[in-house]
């Protein structure tokens, strides 16, 4: 260019105290707030995690003889021995029908809550009361409930409409159960609020251009509510998926409910063999990750905008 | 231009009422439609115009009457098969759908073949003046644009009627300006028979053809632009017409329809619109221009004059605003072609025939509610 170029000025040495430079770029005491926090990610989550993973590469002795492979050992083992194997199948069996479930059924009841009507306040509260009981409250109440000397079996058999106890716990049923229990009431809030996202003008809008309900909903409300549901998907697949106390408890531990999280639990309490029990947790955790990471590549197709409504 | 109104003759609006629980939000309301008419609902907010308007949609029941069109009830009809469009305050976009899709919506619904769609799609965006953003998601337009997306999603629908909610309440003033050019410019170009909801009497005044004033759930009064603006029914439309000053005054004479009202400190004669007895309480509405301030340029009108003390005074280009306080303590807005000094005392003069005297009661009091009743008290 042949125009002179205008010297840029060197950018002025700033006068202001160092203090007063950090905190411009967000260094200030207000970052000593994250110290707890920070403290209890790094003691009980960094520290152990990486521990873990160091773990997995020291197999014992037995493990190494057994599978070979040196210090990948244990994740042969988790690979070659079907019991140990098998347990993906068993768990996902176990939390991909119960997520898709508790999302699937949430979504009417979600939509009827929407409106008001007499006993609203009710109904919700007893939609919700089940988030309250642990684990171990509901696989309680199952086993007095359901189980084979139950009183739904007892009462089912007085009245004649069965001969033998129907068989709903102690098996795969029985955890389904237990699933639905604790996972709905958590599903229906979160879907609530999505919803409640969404502004109703807009599906007055869809009505008043001729869209009967089906219309609405497939091509209006689903798709705004769809990352929700994806959302909900994954919080709901994921405390399925480490279910352990209801597996043991409702389920057919050693059996048709043999979840990953009892094999790990197995290897650590039974055989004291606390790298194959790391691996399996791993390994949980790896699955988990794959099945989140579908579901959130699937949802990044989707609208996330504004939809309206009060968020 | 090929998108036109569907044609009918006449909607008929038969003692339409809408209540929630114990609450009347509308109450009879009787009114005649005709084809291409721009039909405006003007009131304030919490007075059933909103109301009125998603009963004629479909979105509320009905609790009260029947709305016909030539001579059939359409009350009974769902809204998703009455063919009326509807335009919302927040404008109620598909916010995942680009502008064409919005505007397709309906157009699919109906199973309208894919090439004429494309056309009246083009069309809708051609009217609206939005082609370049015709592949833009609602979220990425300005408050204008998507209005105007709103209008063309209900148009080219070619609805029997439109239907509008506050459409302008939620842009800025200028924007506001521009729109209700372009919503009459579409009205008169496509012979929309339109029933426009609005808080905003200039609005109202500048773009219907004829113009309803609701007051709790009630009809006021029914009238075109001009009949509301210079012979409002009672106080209350004359409130909303612009008459800032209202005034509670006794009737001391009548003389035919001149009535000679007064109170401490202010006298003044008028015209009677509701029949007034001597003794009477009335209420006296005087727009701040008929009310001003006696000058060489302005003489006393009709022997009407009365004095009151200058308390704020504001320049407004061609003439003066001018608050005045009475003798009796009563603020009144009045207007001055000279800047009065502050504390002054000055004479004020109306035209007889520009002091418009009501009854103070708008209703008869045994059609109220109770609860209503308690308001009116409040007020007074």
């Amino acid at each position: 260019m042949s125009a002179p170029a205008i010297a840029t000025p060197k950018a002025t040495k700033s006068t202001a105290s160092l203090r007063h430079r950090l905190a411009e770029r967000g260094i200030d005491t207000s970052l000593l707030m994250l110290v707890p926090a920070l403290v209890f990610a790094l003691a009980l989550f960094v520290y152990p995690f990486s521990y873990g993973i160091g773990l997995t590469f020291q197999p014992t002795a037995a493990i190494q003889e057994k599978w070979g492979a040196g210090v990948f050992s244990n994740y042969a083992a988790f690979f070659k021995d079907s019991f140990v194997f098998d347990s993906i199948w068993l768990t996902m069996r176990l939390a991909l029908p119960a997520a898709l479930f508790n999302v699937l059924a949430s979504i009417p009841v979600a939509f009827k809550l929407r409106q008001r009507f007499r006993g609203k306040r009710l109904l919700t509260i007893l939609l919700v009361l089940p988030i309250t009981l642990g684990t171990v409250l509901t696989a309680q109440g199952l086993l007095i409930f359901a189980g084979r000397q139950g009183w739904l079996n007892r009462f089912l058999i007085q009245i004649g409409l069965i001969d033998q106890p129907l068989a709903l716990v102690n098996n795969y049923l029985g955890v389904m159960f237990s699933l639905v229990i604790s996972g709905f009431p958590f599903a229906f809030l979160l879907i609530s609020s999505y919803l409640s996202g969404i502004d109703p003008s807009i599906e007055a809008a869809a009505k008043t251009m001729g869209a009967d309900w089906k219309q609405r909903f497939r091509r209006v409300i689903l798709p705004l509510l769809a990352p929700g549901l994806a959302t909900t998907f994954i919080l709901t697949f994921v405390l399925a998926f480490s279910v352990f106390p209801s597996a043991r408890l409702v389920g057919d531990a050693m059996g048709s409910t043999r979840v990953m999280a009892l094999m790990a639990y197995r290897a650590f309490g039974e055989q004291t063999d606390y790298p194959m029990a790391s691996t399996i947790a791993m390994m949980m955790g790896v699955i988990e990750l794959v099945v989140v990471a579908m579901v959130l590549l699937w949802r990044s197709f989707l609208y996330k905008g504004s939809t309206g409504g009060k968020g | 231009m090929t998108i036109a109104a569907s044609k009918f003759e006449s909607l008929e609006l038969r003692g339409v009422g809408r209540s929630f629980g114990g609450t009347d939000a509308l109450v009879d309301l009787n009114l005649t439609v005709r084809a291409g008419e721009f039909i405006a609902l003007l009131g304030p907010s919490g007075c059933g115009k909103s109301t009125a308007l998603n009963c004629l949609a479909g979105l509320l029941p009905l609790t009260h009457g029947q709305i016909l069109i030539d001579g059939k009830r359409v009350d009974t009809v769902a809204a998703e098969n009455r063919g009326f469009g509807m335009v919302f305050q927040n404008y109620a976009l598909f916010p995942h759908l680009s502008v064409e899709k919005n505007i397709a919506f309906g157009l699919q619904m109906r199973k309208v073949p894919k090439d004429e769609l494309k056309r009246r799609v083009a069309e809708g965006i051609a009217l609206v003046k939005l082609e370049e953003h015709a592949k833009k998601l609602p979220g990425q337009l300005s408050g204008g644009q998507q209005q105007r997306v709103a209008i063309a999603r209900a148009v080219v629908l070619e609805p029997r009627l439109v239907l509008m909610d506050e459409p302008l309440s939620n842009l800025d003033a200028k924007l506001r300006l521009e729109m209700r050019t372009e919503i009459r410019r579409l009205h008169q170009s496509l012979g929309l028979t339109t029933l426009y909801v609005t808080h905003d009497q200039e609005e109202a005044l500048s773009m219907a053809d004829r113009l309803v004033v609701l007051r709790a759930g009630r009809v006021q009064q029914i009238g075109t632009p001009e009949q509301l603006h210079n012979s409002p029914a009672n106080w209350h439309v004359a409130d909303f017409m612009g008459y800032r000053n209202l005034i509670d005054l006794d009737v001391t004479a009548v003389n035919g329809s001149t009535v000679t009202v007064q109170d401490e400190g202010i006298t003044l004669r008028g015209t009677a619109v509701q029949p007034a007895t001597v003794g009477e309480k009335v209420r006296a509405a005087i727009r701040p221009e008929d009310l001003v301030v006696v000058s060489p340029g302005s003489p006393v009108q009709g022997g009407n004059t009365t004095t009151a003390t200058v308390s704020v005074v504001e320049y407004h280009g061609r003439e003066f605003a001018v608050d005045v306080t009475t003798a009796g303590g009563r603020s009144l807005h009045v207007r001055s072609d000279h800047a009065p000094t502050v504390g002054s005392v000055v004479e004020l003069t109306a035209d007889p025939a520009r002091v418009l005297v009501f009854r103070a009661d708008l209703t008869d009091p045994s059609t109220l509610s109770t609860q209503e009743q308690e308001l009116a008290e409040v007020r007074r």
